[in-house]
Parts: C-alpha cells; sequence; structure tokens
C-alpha cells in the first residue's frame, strides 16, 4: 500500500458511497448534491492517476455546469423541496441488474488486473494533451465541434415554443 | 499503484447508474444516473492509460499492450471527448425534459406514451 493506493481507495470510496446516495436519497435537491461529492471525488481519482487536465475539466465542466444545469432543472420543474415519495420503480429488476452488472464487471476488473502492482502514473501536462488532440485526434476534435453546434441548435429549437408548432385548428 | 482499485471503484460507479436508470421515475434523476454512468467509463479510459503504457512490469505483455505502442496520454483525450459528449447530452436531454414538462406539468418517465399522438396541450 502506497500513499497512492490509500488516496485512490479513500476516493473511491467517496465516490461509490455519494453515487450510491445519488441513486437511493428521496430527495431531488440532496441528489444532485451527492452528485457533485461524487464528481468531485472522480476529479481527485483522476488527479492522482496523472490526467491532470481531465481532472481540471471535470470539476469545471461537471460540477461547474452540468450539475449547475441539472439543479436548474430541478428548480424549474417546481420539485418538492422535501422528501418525495413516488421517485422509485419496484426494486427488484433494478437491484438484479445493476448489482449483476456492477458485481459481474468489478470481478471481472479484479480477476484480470489481479494486485499487481504498477509504476506511478506520471503527471500528464496540459501540454502533451495538446500536442495529442491537435495531432493524432485533429479530425474528431472538429467532429466534436460540429455535433456541439448542432446539439446547441436542437436544444434552442426544442426550447423556443414558437418554432415548428403546428398551428391550432381555432386560430 | 495498484490500478485494480479506479477499475472496481468504476465498475461498481457503472452499476450504481444501471440501477439508478432502472429505478427512477422522475427524468431528471435518470439523467443523474446517466452521468454516473459515464463518469465510469471515463474512469475506465483513464486507468487504462495508466495501466497499459506502464511497462506492466510482472505480467505475461499481450499484443496489443506493448510498453511503447501507445502513445501516452490518449486515454485522457478520450476522457475530455466523453466529457464534452456528456455536456451536449444534459443540454439536449434538460430541454426535452423541460419541453415535456411545459406540455404535461409532469416529470415521470412512465407518463411518456410511446404510442401515436395524443390531444396536444398548447405549449
Amino acid at each position: 500500500m502506497t500513499v497512492a493506493d490509500v488516496l485512490l481507495l479513500a476516493l473511491g470510496t467517496v465516490a461509490v458511497g455519494s453515487g450510491a446516495l445519488v441513486v437511493t436519497s428521496a430527495h431531488l435537491v440532496r441528489s444532485g448534491l451527492y452528485l457533485v461529492v461524487s464528481l468531485g471525488a472522480i476529479a481527485g481519482l483522476y488527479l492522482v492517476l496523472g490526467a491532470e487536465l481531465v481532472a481540471w475539466v471535470q470539476v469545471l465542466v461537471y460540477v461547474g455546469a452540468v450539475v449547475v444545469l441539472l439543479l436548474f432543472a430541478v428548480m424549474l420543474t417546481r420539485a418538492p423541496i422535501g422528501p418525495s415519495a413516488d421517485l422509485d420503480r419496484p426494486a427488484l429488476p433494478a437491484v438484479l441488474i445493476g448489482g449483476g452488472l456492477g458485481a459481474g464487471l468489478a470481478v471481472l476488473f479484479a480477476d484480470a488486473f489481479r494486485w499487481v502492482r504498477y509504476p506511478e502514473a506520471d503527471p500528464g501536462t496540459a501540454e502533451r494533451v495538446g500536442e495529442q488532440i491537435f495531432g493524432a485526434w485533429v479530425l474528431p476534435f472538429e467532429v466534436i465541434s460540429i455535433l456541439l453546434l448542432s446539439a446547441l441548435v436542437g436544444a434552442i429549437v426544442l426550447s423556443r415554443p414558437d418554432v415548428g408548432a403546428r398551428p391550432t385548428p381555432e386560430a | 499503484m495498484h490500478v485494480v482499485i479506479p477499475y472496481v471503484v468504476a465498475a461498481l460507479l457503472f452499476g450504481l447508474g444501471v440501477y439508478g436508470v432502472l429505478r427512477r421515475r422522475n427524468a431528471i434523476l435518470v439523467l443523474m444516473a446517466v452521468e454516473l454512468m459515464l463518469n465510469a467509463v471515463n474512469l475506465i479510459l483513464v486507468t487504462a492509460d495508466v495501466s497499459l503504457r506502464s511497462a506492466l512490469t510482472g505480467v505475461a505483455v499481450e499484443s496489443w499492450a506493448r510498453p511503447g505502442a501507445a502513445v501516452p496520454g490518449t486515454g485522457g483525450v478520450l476522457a475530455l471527448f466523453v466529457i464534452v459528449l456528456a455536456a451536449a447530452e444534459v443540454g439536449v436531454g434538460l430541454a426535452i425534459v423541460l419541453q415535456f414538462y411545459r406540455m404535461r406539468k409532469a416529470v415521470v418517465v412512465d407518463d411518456v406514451r410511446l404510442d401515436g399522438d395524443e390531444e396536444r396541450v398548447a405549449g
């Protein structure tokens, strides 16, 4: 057990624990706040694994933007502040499929990688990631920019009631 | 470091995400569970970047895992791409959820009718 192992274990426990609270909490807003904790712990895992830029992008995009957007939607749909009773379906199929999938994948990974010690990750720099993106991955990068643009246009079209609305019969 | 720890964490997070998608009825909570699954995939990508580019001492070297063959940092680049896709997905998904709420005053996934178009409520 090295320092990196202890950090990975602690952050992983936090991520899985708050992730479990995200999918079991009866409060809508608390689910979103537990999601912040889980995503932050995953950002810490990225830091320990040497992917520094990915960690900061995770904090910026996920914790900063995506969770705020989700909480914004929770508020806009007039979610109750207290606990809600009707959030869940019957548990048995979800427990069977989700638990089976999680446990199966965990056993698969544990069997594939065993308790083998790997050399510490060298901290990646933004410079190296930039060389990668604009070298080998420049075509997917451009395609993703087009996809972001179309998602933006799609979201605007979806949320404007006057675009693509059918004319009402009795005008 | 032992890379099995983040791999197992990612597997458990993915299982939790699947559980949340199947269990929750509120569309926003379903989106949160989808975020958990995407983060599990990202964690696997970043961990694979570490474990496959290292020298793999004590392990029989697979043909696809030659040290030096994979350029370091590829997993991080793919994780960045997945983060961008997740941001776009949340934007469009929340637009759909809010539009559905505006039409029906509900965010419950079970109420969505998939067959035919019923009477349209003026938005």
